[in-house]
């Protein structure tokens, strides 16, 4: 099932999700050789976060957390200004100040990027109240982790979007499913009293939807209703999207434990290796949603391949920059602290 | 309570601490569309609160309650400062702010340093600080030491009305968060203020509340006004105390600081935070650091004991910087 937009931005959305695909890969071969410290990739979410970012306008802002490298190729960031940043480079996004937990690009509509479990909540509910106070037709998503859900950071910020009815959309990428937690030396699934997500938010008379995280167009018909309701007054919006953990997210230090993802594996289930046969062959949304686009006769096999050639060559010369660019005077440590 | 004389020339009025505090909100409010006032409790729960229900009145749709959410509210005002807005948020009791430290502190201090200068937040964060009478210990703490051991915030302690008036103009004009810490004790002072015009006083410029010439005494806020008592009953006794009020914390004005200990050679540091780790503290490793061969004698403090603050009155009295302490440390000095 795909969205119901034009096969041009399908075929753009496709490939943005690719290039996510090959940055995060690129990144933990990177990662094997230099020291970038501990971070998170989005393989496996893509389908979440392409088609529902690619709905904002400019002007709309949108807090990530300590996951947030597809959320910024999304809306257009450089891959190589975020490899270089990720590698504390001085021609890196944030100037090698923030590294991969806090990769933000202002002009992208990304102001800051907390990797404090909660802290961006109400950060983006402050976004919204801006919007609304300047008479500005615009919208703040904040994206999320299921963890969030239990700070206590989570019910303030809702309670006041909810009180003020705030241009907010909650989104929370539900990526719990399949981790087996903490007992298999793995990140713990959440731990929350509530059974369902959504409980969280229907006291506050917030609109709620859980949909699967892998249906692009799931996640383009609840984010487009919910950022219509925002642009009209209608207050803030909770969208779940639930997303089976890619198995090299899984331990703490990200793995690139299924191999590279071969395209291929989509129209070729032969090639699937037996050890990956149910991550490849019935989870992973980027494949998922290239069946669908092959099944509709929205792109055919080659062009598929195409778009991936392309963005093995792009991120091998983000690689390449990011490597080649200098590090930051050290005295660039006492800079950015004040205006 | 609330003494208000009629304007005279010059456009000088004498009115206490809270009217020129709420007098300052009304100007931002006037001057800046953007701003916007998060909270009721600027001057506490005292009977000058209706000045503020007046500007609520005169501003209906600037001036927001918040739930008693401080995480929720703070980081709101965080967001609303980058998207935009000059909000002035009052987090009412300073001890409340441990609610929200994350907010203050991991979110709105790092946010311009770590992403590299690109985004800024000009938010103000207001707190009624210190030890005000049977607040026991969640209700009368001075977390200014905390905040200046937090880079990224610039931090404002008034100890007048003239300068709680002009220090928020400046504060509005920052492009940095700002921590606005008054002490509940202050409400009530009253001095001149030039309403006309609502000048500025600029951030990191010290002030000499009274000049003398054997002792400075560097103090901050309402150990200000309790200086100045200090001094005036030292006059009598043949002790002349220069009483130096840097007026802000970030930055901080150390050159007016070392000029004064230059004159006097002896330095007492009053301060309302804890005595370990306190604004006292950082004061006289700095003067030790920078004016050692200057001292004539050892460096004093006088600062809370390192207790919680007590309830009962007698117990109070015990551990806050008194006059009588202040007075005791002076005649120590210049023994």
């Amino acid at each position: 099932v795909l969205p119901r937009i034009a096969t041009s931005e399908l075929i753009d959305q496709f490939r943005t999700m690719v290039r996510i695909r090959r940055f995060e890969e690129s990144l933990i071969r990177l990662a094997e050789e230099h020291d970038v410290g501990h971070f998170h990739v989005y393989v496996g979410q893509e389908t979440t976060g392409v088609p529902a970012l690619a709905l904002l306008e400019d002007g709309d802002v949108a807090y990530t957390t300590h996951r947030n490298h597809g959320h910024l190729i999304a809306r257009g960031v450089d891959p190589a200004r975020m490899l270089a940043e990720i590698l504390g480079r001085s021609t890196g996004t944030n100037r090698g100040k923030g590294g991969t937990l806090h990769l933000a690009s202002n002009e992208h509509g990304f102001p800051t990027t907390s990797s404090s479990v909660g802290g961006p909540l109400p950060i983006a509910v402050g976004s919204g109240y801006a919007f609304k106070e300047l008479g500005l037709d615009r919208v703040s998503v904040c994206v999320f982790g299921d963890g969030a859900l239990e700070e206590g950071a989570w019910h303030e910020a809702i309670n006041i979007a909810a009180v003020w009815s705030l241009p907010v959309i909650f989104l929370c990428e539900n990526n719990s499913l399949e981790a087996l937690g903490q007992r298999a030396n793995e990140y713990p699934s959440s731990t929350l009293a509530a059974q369902r997500l959504t409980d969280l938010v229907r006291p506050f008379k917030v609109p709620a939807v859980a949909i699967d995280g892998a249906d692009a167009a799931a996640v383009h018909r609840e984010m487009r209703r919910a950022i219509r309701r925002a642009r009209t007054d209608g207050g803030p919006s909770f969208i779940e999207t639930w997303t089976v953990r890619w198995p090299g997210s899984r331990p703490i230090w990200p793995q690139l434990v299924t191999g590279e993802t071969d395209l291929a594996f989509a129209w070729d289930a032969s090639a699937i290796p037996a050890e990956h046969a149910e991550w490849f062959g019935r989870q992973d949304g980027l494949l998922i949603h290239l069946r669908d686009l092959l099944a509709a006769g929205r792109l055919t096999r080659d062009g598929a391949l195409a778009i991936d050639r392309e963005a093995r060559e792009e991120m091998a010369q983000a690689v390449r920059f990011a490597l080649d660019s200098p590090h930051p005077a050290p005295e660039e440590a006492l800079e950015d602290v004040f205006a | 309570m609330t003494t208000t004389t009629a304007p005279s020339v010059a456009g000088v009025r004498k009115m206490t601490y809270a009217e020129a505090l709420v007098l300052g909100l009304r100007r931002a409010l006037e001057a800046d569309d953007r701003v916007r006032l998060m909270g009721q409790y600027f001057v506490g729960l005292t009977e000058h609160r209706k000045l503020v229900a007046d500007l609520r009145d005169d501003f209906p749709d600037r001036v927001w309650y918040p739930p008693i959410a401080e995480i929720g509210y703070v980081g709101t005002g965080i967001g609303a400062a980058i998207s935009g807005l000059r909000p002035i948020v009052d987090i009412a009791t300073a001890s409340f702010i441990f609610q929200a430290f994350s907010q203050v502190v991991n979110e709105a201090a790092n946010v311009r340093y770590m992403t590299g200068g690109q985004t800024s937040v000009p938010a103000i964060f207001h707190v009624n600080h210190g030890i005000r009478g049977g607040g026991a210990a969640q209700h009368s703490h001075s977390p200014q030491a905390m905040m200046w051991n937090t880079p990224g915030l610039r931090i404002m302690l008034p100890s007048t009305p003239r300068d709680v008036y002009g220090l928020l103009r400046t504060a509005l004009e920052s492009d940095d968060p700002v921590f606005w810490a008054d002490h509940v004790k202050l409400f009530d002072i009253t001095g001149p203020v030039v309403e006309e015009g609502w000048e500025a006083i600029p951030f990191g410029v010290a002030d000499v509340k009274r000049s003398g010439t054997d002792v400075t005494i560097v103090a901050t806020s309402y150990m200000v006004q309790r200086s100045l008592a200090a001094a005036e009953s030292l006059a009598g006794e043949g002790i002349s105390v220069e009483v130096v009020d840097p007026r802000t914390l970030v930055p901080f004005d150390l050159d007016a600081i070392l000029a004064s200990v230059h004159r006097t050679g002896r330095l007492v540091v009053v301060d309302e935070c804890h005595r370990s780790c306190g604004v006292a503290a950082e004061i006289s490793a700095l003067v030790a650091e920078h004016a050692f061969d200057a001292l004539k004698g050892p460096i004093r403090r006088v600062a809370t004991l390192d207790v919680p603050i007590p309830f009962a009155r007698t117990l109070e009295a015990f551990v806050e910087p008194s006059e009588a302490k202040i007075c005791a440390a002076v005649r120590a000095a210049v023994a």
